[in-house]
């Protein structure tokens, strides 16, 4: 590739991210009301979305092979756990990555 | 100087929510920054993609494509299909970035998965601008990814501590943030369905081609069932 060409590329990469970022707002903008059906949307949207989000976080475990997902189980119940126990974001996190990298690096 | 106070305390309160980021983006950014430099580009390659990309997916994909052959129209197909899911975050964004004036299209450029799953859940405190929250939370969000990848790309190879499994961070986030939002919710309905069309599309369609089909699914099943959510769930 030429220097242009990478160029290119990487322009086309902003592109097509900022189009699908920006269309929702182009298409519905301030100066109108929102449709209902798209004010249902929006609030109907996040638990879906939340949830997409960690099964895309998780699309590389293989259950039916290597550690067959078990230590990304075991992870997210810790995580789980600690968070319905003390509710504190930050300990959670870093609890449940902390024991994630404890069972990888140890037992894996 | 009231201004000034008004920025200082979004700020503050930005800060806490960005913390698990700042991890998750310095390991991923750096990985991103090292894959780069193996690969044989400088720094300002990912300095500059991470700086006008600012979608971690897409730019490990755009080494792949800087590295084989000149093919517009399939980076542009590849870069919308990787994104799709930043539809869904702009629907369910656009009440609360109403009216933020200046910001709003700053916002709307800095919405990657992180700082939508921030700005959508967290409570805001009474006497902190919503506008500025929004905005640092953001910039702080950008600038973690940045000046990871650029870090990264310069140093490259030479590091060699032990970080494995710290990518699991980002998964422990968005647990974190589900069960945040389930809270919330007097009905699950959404979370599920979310839940159960997601996992059973990655398992007929694969890790690398199941986020549209999720999206599709959950986008059919909400339409369908938007009365009896809209009641049970008291979205009216």
């Amino acid at each position: 590739m030429t220097m242009l060409e990478q160029a290119v590329t990487i322009a086309l990469c902003a592109l097509g991210t900022m189009a699908t970022r920006f269309l929702p707002f182009l298409a519905f903008s301030e100066k109108r009301r929102t449709p209902q059906y798209v004010q249902y949307l929006g609030k109907a949207l996040p638990g879906a979305v939340f949830a997409l989000l960690v099964v895309y976080c998780l699309r590389g475990v293989n259950v039916f092979a290597g550690s067959h997902g078990i230590p990304e189980a075991a992870a997210i119940a810790v995580t789980a756990l600690l968070h319905l126990w003390k509710r504190r974001m930050l300990l959670s996190i870093a609890g449940g990555t902390i024991f994630y990298m404890i069972l990888i690096q140890v037992f894996c | 100087m009231q201004q000034k106070g008004m920025r200082l305390r979004a700020l503050k309160a930005a800060f806490p929510h960005t913390v698990p980021i700042f991890a998750g983006f310095w390991f991923l950014g750096l990985a991103y920054g090292i894959f780069m430099n193996v690969s044989g580009f400088g720094f300002w390659y990912p300095l500059l993609m991470s700086l006008v990309i600012f979608g971690g997916s897409l730019e490990f994909v755009a080494v792949t494509m800087l590295l084989g052959a000149f093919a517009p129209l399939q980076t542009l197909a590849m870069a919308l299909i990787l994104q799709a899911r930043h539809l869904f975050y702009g629907v369910a964004m656009l009440e609360k970035y109403r009216g933020l004036g200046w910001k709003k299209p700053y916002l709307i450029f800095g919405l990657c998965d992180e700082t939508f799953s921030i700005n959508c859940t967290a409570e805001i405190p009474e006497d902190v601008d919503r506008g500025w929250f929004y905005f640092f939370v953001t910039l702080l969000n950008h600038l973690y990814w940045v000046s990871g990848s650029t870090i990264g790309g310069l140093v490259g190879s030479l590091l060699t501590f032990d970080t494995e499994g710290i990518e699991f961070v980002m998964t422990a986030m968005f647990v974190v943030i589900f069960l945040e939002q389930w809270k919330k919710e007097k009905r699950h309905d959404s979370a599920l369905l979310g839940l159960g069309a997601s996992a059973l599309c990655l398992l007929v369609f694969g890790a690398d081609a199941f986020i549209i089909p999720s999206m599709a699914c959950v986008l059919v099943l909400l339409t369908a069932l938007r009365r009896p959510i809209e009641r049970r769930c008291g979205l009216l």
